[in-house]
């Protein structure tokens, strides 16, 4: 359970998180909103990359704005960014490790995690084949497998499904469906493949404008007359 | 070569379904072709430390002792630029600094050579690290122009503090020009081919050591700071520890170089070490090839036994100077990763070449590239 209330974030004379106030209970929740909403900058407030100048992050009972940025992976923080940040130069293997080797919230040995989270997000392929020799739906699993391994409490995935053809989409959409129940982590989901997050996700939350525009069951928050104005505004809603 | 992988290795992943994995969780780790590599490397050291004092004149015996050294230094240069990418152009005078500790520790001590050097690469560990900070706030121009002013600070400093040459005590400086009696080499090692094999030996451990951190925690965290500082941060790195402990290394392995550099020159002084060295260090480390451990072999070799060779040929060295110049050029415009990674490249081109002008069906010309 994380819970949000007033953040604000400014650059300057942008202000894309403007008093944003959400809770996220559990599972896989989505995040949603037309580009520039601000979408990655909460998930950059939500790993210490930018620092809010107003409100507060409670995330599990703790207050997440108060750890510094590589502590919270340590307690559980994980992330994939908008454009796809696999480590090129190590093996498949070597990436998944290192994201343990770093973090408090491990289950059993590494090698079992690390194997563990590479079979868990399907990816069947040489665990000691380097990353640069990857094909980039699969490098995407990768990022994913980084992110899960071990005993993650938060899993933020920022537009997983970018660039991939809708056959890689509806799989990579059943590893993320399985991310909560599997390694017991709260996921939040932003993308703009709306059959990705109605498949992945029973809530959803919309940003627009840094303001939370709507938020509860993904199908009603779908149908909602602002959310599609919101989206009309820029862009046609990809369903 | 990296789109081409992609597309057998997908295919391959979606009709061995469950193979690749379950045979890493078998554990199959140790191919035999791993073993090939260290069997090979291992013989070829052999073959060095054996043959080359014997098929060499004292003079180039003395410039390989020199390649061995400096394949150290450009070693820990290397790690900075390659592994880490913060490029450094204060390697030259953490190179001063342990050749001065340890000729210092030398004189005013009695202590065995190999732990002066030990003392000495810990010393230099310290020092070197502090050269280091810059990259904590800065990186790319900014970080090369303020180690570069660094360096020039140290090189002037120990100028003025004068190179240890014989005077008694720890800060002794014998005044006189006659009788300065020479650094001291291990009793094992007094003669120059000994002394040869010393340094290819101790060269060896280093190279291991560094081995080891780039095959552990270390490497990976290195090469996750090299291509993205937020994902590293993202992925719980501590990126402040592991870019001094990068320095750290790199400063120590340079320190046990220096102390290297003090026994095979025997006589030491201030003039030895210029800022200007710092600068070829970068442009050798950048031609041999950063990212790997043999493109600092290579990188050594340029710099030592291409000096050693010009010298003996009578040609000036300057020429060297525009050698060096010319081939950062040709590195950073068309081969960025070396010598070492682009040579296996051309010989492949070259052999295709042959081929077709000798009218042999050539198949792979462009999958090739
Ligand atoms: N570092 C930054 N400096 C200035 N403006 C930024 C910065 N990062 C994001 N922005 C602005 O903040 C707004 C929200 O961006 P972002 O969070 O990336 O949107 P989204 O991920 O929802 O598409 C945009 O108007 C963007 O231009
Ligand atoms: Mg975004």
């Amino acid at each position: 359970m994380i819970s949000v209330s007033d953040l604000t974030v400014r650059f300057g004379g942008v202000t894309p998180l403007d008093r944003m106030t959400v809770n996220f209970e559990r599972g896989t929740c989505g995040l949603i909103g037309p580009n520039g909403a601000g979408k990655t900058t909460f998930f950059n407030v939500l790993s210490g990359f930018v620092r809010p100048v107003e409100g507060t992050v409670h995330a599990f009972d703790e207050d997440l704005l108060k750890m510094t940025h590589y502590r919270r992976a340590r307690w559980g923080v994980r992330r994939t960014f908008q454009t796809e940040q696999a480590i090129e130069e190590l093996s498949v293997y070597d990436n998944v490790a290192m994201i343990h080797e770093h973090s408090k919230m491990t289950g059993g040995s590494r090698r079992e995690d690390v194997l563990g989270a590479i079979e868990f997000v399907k990816l069947d392929i040489d665990p000691y084949a380097k990353v640069g020799s990857l094909g980039a739906a699969q490098r995407r699993l990768v990022e994913v497998a980084r992110a899960v391994v071990g005993k993650p409490r938060l899993v933020l995935l920022d537009e997983p499904a970018a660039g991939l053809p809708d056959e890689e989409t509806a799989l990579l959409g059943d590893v993320i469906r399985a991310i909560p129940e599997h390694m017991g982590a709260l996921v939040i989901l932003v993308d703009h493949d709306m059959s990705l997050v109605s498949h992945c996700c029973e809530v959803t939350a919309v940003l627009d404008f840094g303001k939370l525009l709507a938020s509860g069951p993904t199908e009603e928050v779908l149908r909602d007359e602002r959310v599609i104005r919101a989206y009309l505004g820029t862009e046609e809603i990809a369903a | 070569m990296k789109t081409e992988a992609s597309a057998p290795a997908a295919e391959t992943a979606a009709t061995s379904q469950g193979s690749a994995l379950a045979a890493a969780r078998a554990g199959r780790r140790l191919e035999p072709r791993s073993m090939v590599r260290p069997a090979v490397i291992a013989a070829l050291l052999a073959c060095v430390l054996l043959f080359v004092p014997s098929i060499f004149s004292l003079y180039y015996v003395d410039a390989w002792t020199q390649v061995a050294i400096y394949s150290i230094v450009t070693l820990g240069l290397g790690l900075l630029v390659g592994r880490v990418g913060m490029v450094s152009l204060g390697q030259g005078a953490v190179l001063a600094m342990g050749a001065w500790v340890s000729a210092r520790l030398l004189f005013a001590t009695g202590l065995p050579f190999p732990l002066v050097l030990l003392a000495g690469g810990l010393i230099t560990m310290v020092l070197g690290t502090l050269v280091g900070l810059p990259a904590l706030r800065m990186s790319g121009l900014y970080l090369a122009l303020i180690t570069l002013m660094l360096a020039g600070a140290i090189t002037v400093v120990l100028q003025n503090i004068n190179f240890p040459n014989g005077g008694h005590g720890f800060t002794g400086y014998n005044a006189s020009t006659v009788h300065i009696p020479p650094i001291r080499r291990p009793a094992i090692a007094a003669s120059d081919p000994a002394f040869f094999r010393y340094s290819v030996v101790v060269a060896i451990l280093m190279f291991l050591l560094v081995l080891v951190h780039l095959r552990g925690r270390p490497g990976r965290a290195w090469a996750a700071i090299r291509q993205s500082e937020a994902a590293s941060l993202a992925g719980g790195i501590n990126t402040t520890l592991f870019k001094l402990w990068a320095f750290a290394l790199a400063s120590f392995i340079t320190g046990i170089a220096g102390g290297l550099v003090a026994g095979s020159f025997r006589y030491l002084n201030s003039l030895t070490f210029s800022t200007a060295d710092s600068i070829t260090l970068l442009a050798v480390v950048l031609m041999g090839g950063a990212y790997s451990m043999t493109g600092a072999i290579v990188a050594a070799f340029l710099l030592k036994f291409l000096q050693a060779l010009l010298n003996d040929w009578g040609v000036s060295p300057d020429w060297l100077t525009i050698l060096f110049g010319i081939g950062v050029l040709q590195v950073l415009t068309t081969a960025p990763r070396g010598i070492v990674e682009q040579m296996p490249k051309d010989l492949a081109r070259l052999g295709r070449l042959i081929r077709g002008l000798l009218g042999r069906p050539t198949t792979t010309r462009e999958s090739a590239e």
